[in-house]
């Protein structure tokens, strides 16, 4: 991988344990937040941990402004309690025999201040993330958003020169993560070196990050910005995460043949070869009878195998050439009266087909 | 077929406590009932003997005729010096039996338990043919140092602790094993020394499974006889201990010998309440 520019996080290794392999790399510049976004099991905590220093490589090197933090060839092995890093955990863990200030205070203290050099450490820190007024309390006294800023005070007050966070908002309830996110933004467009966030939520992960990895498996399958990822994902997992059809197929100029049946009359022009084809699940129109000829240039015969209340429409599961996911009204859903097993009519325009070249290298 | 509906008697108030909390009838079966309550009366009736039995009227003048107070001053001390040795040897070997790896970790688990289940007077041999004036590193303390441990309040220590160490290095390694590591990762990531993690966040983790190692060790070294008796021997004020004091005083003056487990027994109730409180409630660590 290239040079992540001073200050900046470079990876490039494995670890293997216990028959799963993560073999990554990525690099990230001082000042940016990369998104690491996958399933569960797709190796994203046990990445944060080897950069961390909680568990070595197997093979390559980190290094980090240019320090070489784990290196397998060559032996080296920087623990992770000399590592210039700020880990912020999933589940925070703060410690719960201290206060909230003692807590802020522990790094600055373990990495050599004195007593009262570290609790004036401890208190800018908390006073820039507004929790001066909670510093006497015991962790177990603090709401979710609390904690979180908590342990993200105490990651930033041993004034990390990386920054790692775990899931930073999945264990906060769905009313306090909209502000807590909206906060956490702030807080890391102020820090200055490179920050590792891993989700397995894509909002978050378009919200908080400016560079995006996916990662299944152990493997990166995707990186980009979030826009690109979003609009273009590279496979089912990210299509599924943004809510878009996804289909691999063969591009001949205006049309695609898609792999698992079916082609699309295409806007596209000039693709050939392996391509993916995404497609909103709100862009195809539904009818019960085969519909008169019109502009849209995409019209195929489906089956409805399932419907889904989502928030404010339904999503019908559609099996058909090819099969698909289409978003409807719930009042559409009672004047066509679709339910599963109903013979029905797609209608895809192909100006609102997305058509992109697939590379070798991403499994779909 | 059909099954009955036999309707029985249910109070007002087991209504209540049924319909909050769900659950069974709290009454017990007799097969049941009958056993637990020999139990019972197995546990309680000697105790209660004991009450029944004591020198109310002249506690004061048994308690005084015997050398009581000095031998339980020489326990209380005693027993106190022996947690104190366990805390400060025995929480940095559970560490290392629960934390580390090295081959043989295993048996030596077991051979630090051994005085677990070894019977006290064993131990109090071994100890002597190990530190006596001519055992196998008492007869170099003799001539190097000319230090002789058997028969000194030094041997009852040494006796003590070896009895009573296991039960703090097995409550505290277990503590150990189950406290949650993920809070020594994130003081490692904090920039923590393995020093300052165990100093700073281990310890007062388990501090209330540490509590309760060093009471039951206190406790057991108050209660104990048969190394002490074995390797320290019974010389009033030197190395006779209470439970030594109520052997002997069986056999001189009864009355002492109530008076002086009363003591024992006082002592005891103490210790369970405040580990009650404490402790014991809940398990281990919080």
């Amino acid at each position: 991988m290239t040079d992540a520019g001073s200050g900046g996080l470079v990876v490039d290794a494995e670890v293997s344990r216990g028959g799963f392999t993560l073999a990554v790399s990525l690099t990230a510049a001082a000042g940016q937040v990369v998104g690491v976004l996958g399933p569960n099991g797709a190796g994203k905590s046990t990445l944060l941990s080897a950069v961390a220093g909680l568990i070595p490589i197997t093979a390559g090197r980190i290094t980090l402004a240019g320090q070489v933090m784990d290196d397998a060839a060559a032996g080296t092995f920087v623990e992770a309690s000399r590592r210039p890093v700020g880990f912020v955990f999933q589940d925070y863990r703060l410690f719960p025999h201290l206060t909230v200030a003692e807590n802020v205070a522990f790094s600055p203290r373990a990495r050599g201040l004195g007593r009262q050099a570290a609790r004036s450490a401890a208190s800018h820190w908390l006073d820039r993330l507004g929790l001066t007024a909670l510093a006497d309390r015991k962790p177990g006294l603090l709401s979710g958003g609390q904690a979180q800023r908590v342990a993200l005070a105490r990651a930033l007050a041993g004034q990390p020169a990386l920054l790692l966070l775990d899931e930073p908002l999945s264990a906060l309830d769905a009313g306090a993560r909209l502000d807590v996110q909206a906060e956490l933004r702030r807080h890391l467009a102020d820090f200055a070196g490179p920050c590792l966030l891993v989700t397995h939520d894509p909002i978050e992960a378009l919200m908080l990050a400016d560079q995006l990895i996916v990662l299944e498996t152990g493997r990166i399958v995707q990186e980009g910005s979030p826009a690109q990822i979003a609009r273009q994902p590279a496979t089912a997992y990210v299509a599924k995460l943004v809510g878009l059809n996804l289909y691999v197929g063969q591009a001949d100029g205006s049309q695609v043949k898609l792999a698992g049946g079916g082609a699309f009359v295409t806007a596209d022009q000039g693709q050939l070869g392996d391509v993916l084809v995404a497609l909103r699940p709100s862009a195809i129109l539904i009818s019960n009878q085969q519909p008169q000829p019109s502009s849209a240039r995409n019209t195929w015969p489906a089956k409805i195998t399932g419907l889904t209340l989502l928030a404010d429409r339904v999503r019908l599961e559609l099996e058909g050439q090819p099969s698909a996911l289409v978003d409807v009204t719930p009042a559409a859903v009672a004047e066509l009266s679709l339910s599963p097993g109903g013979q029905v009519w797609l209608t895809a325009k192909a100006t609102e087909i997305e058509v992109y070249p697939r590379s070798s290298s991403q499994p779909a | 077929m059909v099954t009955r509906t036999a309707p029985s008697r249910l109070t007002a108030r087991d209504r209540a406590r049924r319909t909050a909390r769900g659950g069974a009838p709290r009454s017990v079966p007799a097969p049941l009932l009958a056993p637990a309550l020999i139990a019972v009366a197995f546990l309680v009736l000697p105790l209660a003997g004991l009450l029944v039995r004591a020198p109310w009227g002249h506690l004061g003048a048994a308690l005084s005729g015997s050398d009581a107070t000095q031998a339980l001053i020489l326990s209380l001390w005693t027993s106190t010096v022996t947690t104190g040795i366990s805390l400060v040897i025995g929480v940095p070997l559970a560490w290392v039996l629960a934390r580390s790896s090295f081959p043989g970790r295993r048996l030596l688990r077991a051979l630090v338990t051994l005085p677990l289940v070894l019977p006290p007077v064993v131990g109090g041999v071994a100890l002597l043919l190990a530190f006596s004036r001519v055992g196998l590193v008492g007869r170099y303390l003799d001539s190097w140092f000319g230090l002789t441990i058997p028969f000194t309040p030094l041997a009852v220590i040494m006796a003590q602790t070896f009895v009573a160490m296991p039960f703090l290095i097995i409550t505290v390694e277990g503590a150990l094993r189950s406290a949650d590591q993920g809070f020594e990762e994130a003081a490692a990531t904090l920039g923590a020394s393995r020093m300052t993690v165990f100093r700073r966040v281990t310890v007062p983790l388990i501090a209330p499974s540490l509590g309760a190692g060093a009471v039951l060790c206190w406790a057991r070294a108050l209660g104990e006889f048969g190394a002490t008796i074995t390797f320290a021997g019974s010389f009033p004020g030197q190395t006779e201990t209470m439970p030594i004091a109520v052997y002997y005083a069986l056999q001189t003056d009864p009355d002492a010998a109530i008076a002086l487990s009363l003591v024992l027994l006082l002592v005891s109730v103490v210790v369970l309440v405040s580990l009650r409180d404490r402790w014991l409630r809940g398990g281990a660590v919080s």
